[in-house]
């Protein structure tokens, strides 16, 4: 399996994707924006065909529309909270314009028949250049040192953020840089899963860390290897039976751990509501 | 087009242009549809933005995807697909509601749940070899090619969505303003949340077969959105989100038809252009208010 170069670029790539969604991920959860990741993958799809349209390069586009779409959506909300209908609204639209993009571009290139779109859509991680690798492990690395430097005040920011005003936590700014990340995030992750599937490397792992733990840090932690844990699966079995595409089955590798988490702890609170008193088991 | 040959373009008579709109039977079914999808829309949408479920109604419309593509892989009919991956989609989003802690574990879940369905889709589509030029109009949809039996099945199906809805309607609206209250009052909060996915599922796996999955969501949730932010009535502002998403389907259809460009960006660019002119019309409203305000605590 490793001695296919066009396996290890994938590998590489991935598992930095991995380490950089799930870090940017717990914090999506924590504050309750994966809708938000979700409109920002539609707005890459928009961004890629936009560029492949004007001839640009398409992760130059995906990058623009990705970072340039969070901050819009940071500054349309309320304390930089873009709330779901304003967000809808957008995507909403994002997505009209990526259908007259695709329009334009299959009319107009009788040659690219169209694949580019599938490809921005749902990714080719098999098809990755070492120049691609070694962009994504730079901006993996960029983006994890820039969430693990904001950290702290993102985190108290994130948990209360009327007590964190109070004690000059720059919190609008926060949200807004946050937003940001998770578009740089999304267009990196775009390239390895696709648009539509980078939902599940944001989501699964992170929610599957809050189920286990309520500690940040370890969180982070767990989030991080569920989720490079789970490329490395879909990859592998995607390797085992070419016929199943590889961003599907990261994805569901990720959901797989996700609903482990789910049982695992369903079961655990059964047990221990079972032995607390009858008076604690208010919630 | 293959109707090129006879069609004329845009003429300086709009009587003229209204008589070409109507002369071909595609495009009436096409304007049929469009109605009955909007005004469905319109009530739904109403609905799922009062109780802020545009995430959960985003993926449900992501759902019908998956649904299409295993019923082409079973070599079942696409209808079969659709509304079946959406009923199953609407039980799995209640269940989650139903067991909610928080607003992050909500959210954690329903993503996990939208990126399966989208995995499961991509895996049918690619298992089934040669639809991948079908990929497109699976997701983006094809508004005009629609028979007159499609029609009928949409005019059934938006009857039945919209009539749950009006019997529901001041129970629903009770439950969506305030849960605990309506709880409190004897009212089934819980079923009427399942019940209402159901609907919205319904009205979902309907619109996708016109619009494509991907963008159902224009229309539900948009003028729905505007209408929220015109008026807090709940009458007033159902009337108004049908009659925002009439409009915009059919100005959509019609500049479409003249023009070589899909009908899902005329859609969705006229109700996102009327959802922002009326943001900024209010904020500019509130500006002048409270510019008043100040001048009169000056004299």
């Amino acid at each position: 399996m490793f001695a296919h170069e066009f396996m290890r670029n994938a590998l590489i790539a991935g598992s930095f994707v991995g380490l950089a969604c799930g870090l940017v991920g717990y914090f999506v959860v924590l504050r309750a924006q994966v809708f938000a990741g979700d409109a920002l993958s539609h707005v890459a799809f928009t961004g890629g065909l936009a560029a492949a349209v004007l001839g640009l390069n398409i992760l130059a586009g995906v990058f623009a529309a990705t970072i340039l779409g969070g901050i819009v959506m940071g500054l349309l909300g309320d304390k930089a909270r873009a709330d779901d209908v304003t967000i809808g609204s957008l995507f909403a639209w994002t997505l009209g314009l990526g259908v007259l993009f695709l329009t334009i571009f299959t009319t107009q290139d009788s040659a690219g028949n169209g694949t580019a779109g599938v490809r921005v859509l749902f990714g080719s991680i098999f098809g990755l250049s070492r120049a691609d690798v070694r962009t994504s492990v730079v901006l993996a690395v960029l983006a994890g040192a820039i969430l693990l430097a904001i950290a702290r005040p993102l985190l108290f920011a994130s948990l209360d953020s009327a007590v964190a005003v109070a004690r000059g936590v720059p919190v609008r700014a926060l949200g807004l840089g946050f937003l940001g990340l998770l578009g740089l995030v999304a267009a990196q992750a775009t390239q390895a899963v696709g648009a539509l599937l980078l939902l599940g490397l944001l989501a699964a792992p992170a929610g599957a860390a809050h189920r286990l733990t309520a500690s940040p840090y370890r969180g982070l932690l767990l989030s991080a290897v569920f989720s490079v844990g789970s490329i490395w699966i879909g990859l592998t079995l995607s390797y085992v039976f070419p016929t199943l595409p590889p961003s599907s089955m990261v994805i569901a590798a990720a959901v797989g751990i996700y609903a482990l988490a789910l049982a695992a702890t369903t079961s655990r609170d059964a047990r221990a509501a079972w032995f607390r008193p009858a008076s604690d088991n208010v919630t | 087009m293959p109707e090129a040959a006879v069609f004329q373009g845009l003429s300086w008579n709009p009587l003229t242009d209204l008589h070409q709109l109507f002369a071909y039977p595609f495009m009436v079914n096409a304007l049929e549809a469009g109605t009955i999808v909007a005004v469905m829309a319109g009530v739904t949408g109403w609905f799922m933005v009062l109780r802020r479920q545009t995430f959960a109604g985003h993926t449900l419309s992501v759902i019908a995807f998956p649904g299409a593509a295993a019923a082409s892989l079973a070599g079942l009919p696409l209808a079969v697909g659709y509304f079946g991956f959406c009923g199953l989609g609407a039980l799995a989003l209640a269940g989650i509601a139903g067991t909610r802690r928080s607003l992050s574990a909500e959210s954690a879940a329903i993503g996990s749940l939208q990126a399966l369905a989208l995995a499961l889709g991509f895996l049918f589509v690619s298992l089934y070899h040669g639809v991948l030029n079908g990929l497109d109009s699976l997701l983006f949809g094809t508004f005009l090619g629609i028979t007159t039996q499609q029609v009928i099945v949409l005019l059934a199906v938006a009857l039945a969505a919209v009539s749950l809805v009006a019997i529901a309607a001041r129970p629903l609206f009770f439950a969506s303003v305030d849960a605990d209250v309506a709880r409190a009052g004897g009212v089934p909060v819980s079923a009427l949340g399942f019940g209402f996915l159901l609907v919205l599922g319904l009205s979902v796996a309907e619109t996708s077969q016109i619009t494509g999955a991907l963008l159902v969501f224009a229309l539900l949730v948009t003028p729905a959105a505007t209408a929220h932010q015109l008026t807090a009535r709940p009458g007033l502002g159902i009337a108004l989100s049908v009659a925002l998403a009439l409009a915009v389907t059919w100005l959509g259809l019609a500049l479409a038809y003249f023009s070589i460009y899909p009908v899902g960006f005329y859609v969705t660019s006229l109700a996102f252009g009327l959802y922002v002119l009326v943001r900024l019309g209010r904020a500019l409203g509130r500006q002048r208010r409270a510019t008043a305000r100040l001048a009169l605590e000056a004299a």
